[in-house]
């Protein structure tokens, strides 16, 4: 760990002493989530620091926005209509690249830092995800989908937008909290942190955190998916024991 | 920095790994608890609560049915210890319909695949379980009625005419079925078997309540062997299930099903107990109550706008 920031603050001296914009040294609480058997969420704390060059303060107003981002994957999504007097799945869309869990915070409401073209291309916010729909579908009905399925993943816990959640400290420290819900992912996720000014993303910086189930978690979702057959055999040996066991048991009484 | 936890440390939160998501270990196990309670009064496998009710717990669908299987096959252990002990299987008839009842599985598996596909796997369980329980609650708060109302009067209960049986009786290569005290062709017992392994891997139910009225009304088999040979039925036929979906849609979730096992287990000794101290009518009619309220909350749950239009499935 110290040998690592070390090294980073050797990349980063050039840049630092160099250039003549502001560097970001960011860093997280946890770069490892580990599913245990008594998962329920986690908190991510981000922070770090400003570098400006020759430290000189800041002149203008700062503000920062921290993403984090889970492995991307294309999904189906559908919507429920009325048919027949019966709800049931009608229409449906799919999307090519849409994040399993995506979290953003920002100093102030994104919509307030940067125009929606540069909130586009570092997708910042829940209106700018790059999801990749295939097209066909009509842009007034692409809009719904994507509404609903950006919902449905908010209300999860899965999708997240704060406008204030990012602190800064005299312009120069700051630190952000997001929330992990037991439902998440596993997965590589990545941690990224924008310094805006005056609408422009000055200086950007990426960690990398790791998802994983742990423990027997992770090895009974692995025997599920790897040794399926062997795994459903166990799940029928199981419950014939657990069965057996408590006809014995009750049968004494 | 140490990791936190978000609220306060739940001793009995637990992680389901299939599942993927974290549930109160003493709501499952009571859950089960509750369901082997029923099944113990009304020597039913529950099933058919089983899945519902996980399903309104925010359990997946699919891990719902497939984790339910599971756990009928350990429920139904000690039901067919106790009937092998005392002569009360089948084994001729059980394997017939336990045959049936793997290509039933199969068929299943195939079926849940292309509605998965299209996206209507939920609407078409809710509607099975709509028809199905729909269907024999009402048959069965009819026959209990009349029983209760029967017994109120202290006239003998109306034995209902030998229903015909000119259709099986009619099917081809009969064997003898010694125990079940019949002579008949395997293909009726085999097509019944059949019917059942469907249900169980599309509801998650194991069957009995389709069963043990079939075997009695439609197949005529002796009484005393009618609820052991359906429990090994449905113990190798939920069995075989698990293997299914085991392997297919892979949503055994084995954590969920031993949290269901421990409860009903323990749940239905205390309700075999209970049932001994009531009037079997009462019990059949207490039966088809619930039964009927599982239907209509399901029928209510298609009509109702649901809380999620939309839904998410990974590609």
């Amino acid at each position: 760990m110290r040998a690592a920031k070390a090294a980073l603050a050797l990349i980063l001296a050039p840049l630092v002493l160099g250039a003549d914009k502001p560097v970001l040294v960011p860093d997280v609480s946890q770069r490892d989530i580990r599913i245990i058997y008594s998962f329920t969420g986690a908190e991510l704390l981000l922070f770090g620091a400003v570098l400006y060059p020759g430290g000189r303060a800041p002149t203008g107003k700062v503000d920062i926005a921290v993403v984090v981002k889970g492995p991307v994957e294309p999904v189906l999504v559908r919507e429920k209509q009325k048919v027949a007097g019966i709800w049931m799945n009608a229409d449906s869309t799919r999307y090519l690249s849409a994040p399993s869990f995506y979290a953003v915070a920002s100093s102030r409401p994104i919509k307030a830092l940067v125009d929606q073209r540069t909130a586009a291309i570092y997708e910042l916010g829940l209106d700018s995800l790059q999801l990749s729909p295939t097209a066909g579908a009509l842009p007034q009905e692409q809009r719904r989908f994507d509404d609903g399925f950006v919902d449905l993943r908010r209300r999860h816990g899965l999708y997240s937008e704060s406008a204030e959640g990012v602190e800064i400290t005299d312009g120069v420290l700051y630190r952000a909290r997001i929330t992990i819900p037991a439902r998440v992912p596993v997965g590589a996720y990545t941690a990224e942190t924008f310094l805006i000014q005056d609408g422009k993303v000055v200086a950007g910086a990426a960690r990398d955190i790791t998802i994983d189930k742990e423990g027997m978690e992770r090895f009974v979702a692995n025997a599920a998916d790897r040794w399926s057959l062997t795994y459903g055999f166990a799940a029928i040996a199981l419950s014939l024991v657990l069965g057996w066991v408590a006809s014995v048991l009750f049968r004494r009484r | 920095m140490p990791p936190k936890r978000l609220g306060k440390a739940r001793v009995m939160d637990i992680y389901l790994p299939i599942a993927g998501l974290s549930v109160n270990a003493l709501v499952i196990v009571g859950l089960g608890g509750l369901v082997g309670l029923l099944s113990g009064m009304f020597g039913v496998g529950g099933g058919f609560l089983t899945t519902p009710l996980l399903i309104f717990y925010g359990i997946p669908p699919t891990v719902a049915v497939a984790s339910s299987a599971t756990q009928i096959t350990g429920a139904s252990v000690s039901g067919v210890l106790a009937h092998t002990a005392r002569g009360g299987v089948d084994f001729k008839m059980g394997a017939v319909m336990i045959v049936g009842g793997a290509f039933g599985s199969f068929a299943g598996a195939w079926a849940f695949a292309g509605l998965q596909a299209i996206g209507q796997v939920d609407t078409v369980i809710a509607l099975t379980y709509v028809v199905l329980l729909g269907s024999i609650g009402a048959m069965m708060a009819k026959e209990s009625g009349q029983a209760i109302l029967a017994s109120r009067r202290g006239t003998a209960p109306a034995v209902s005419p030998r229903k015909r049986r000119r259709l099986i009786n009619a099917l081809p290569f009969r064997w003898r079925f010694n125990r079940s005290g019949l002579y008949i062709s395997p293909v009726a017992p085999f097509v019944l078997g059949f019917l059942t392994g469907l249900l169980t891997v599309l509801l998650g139910v194991g069957g009995g309540f389709v069963m043990v009225p079939a075997m009695i009304y439609l197949l005529g088999m002796a009484t005393n062997v009618v609820v052991g040979t359906s429990l090994l039925q449905i113990l190798f036929v939920t069995a075989i299930t698990t293997l299914v979906h085991a392997t297919t849609t892979k949503a055994v979730d084995i954590v969920l099903a031993a949290l269901l096992l421990i409860g009903s287990v323990t749940g239905a000794q205390f309700g075999a107990r209970f049932a001994l101290k009531m009037k079997p009518e009462w019990l059949r009619f207490g039966l088809a109550v619930i039964v009927l309220a599982v239907a209509v909350r399901m029928a209510l749950g298609l009509g109702w706008r649901p809380e999620e239009i939309f839904t998410v499935e990974p590609l």
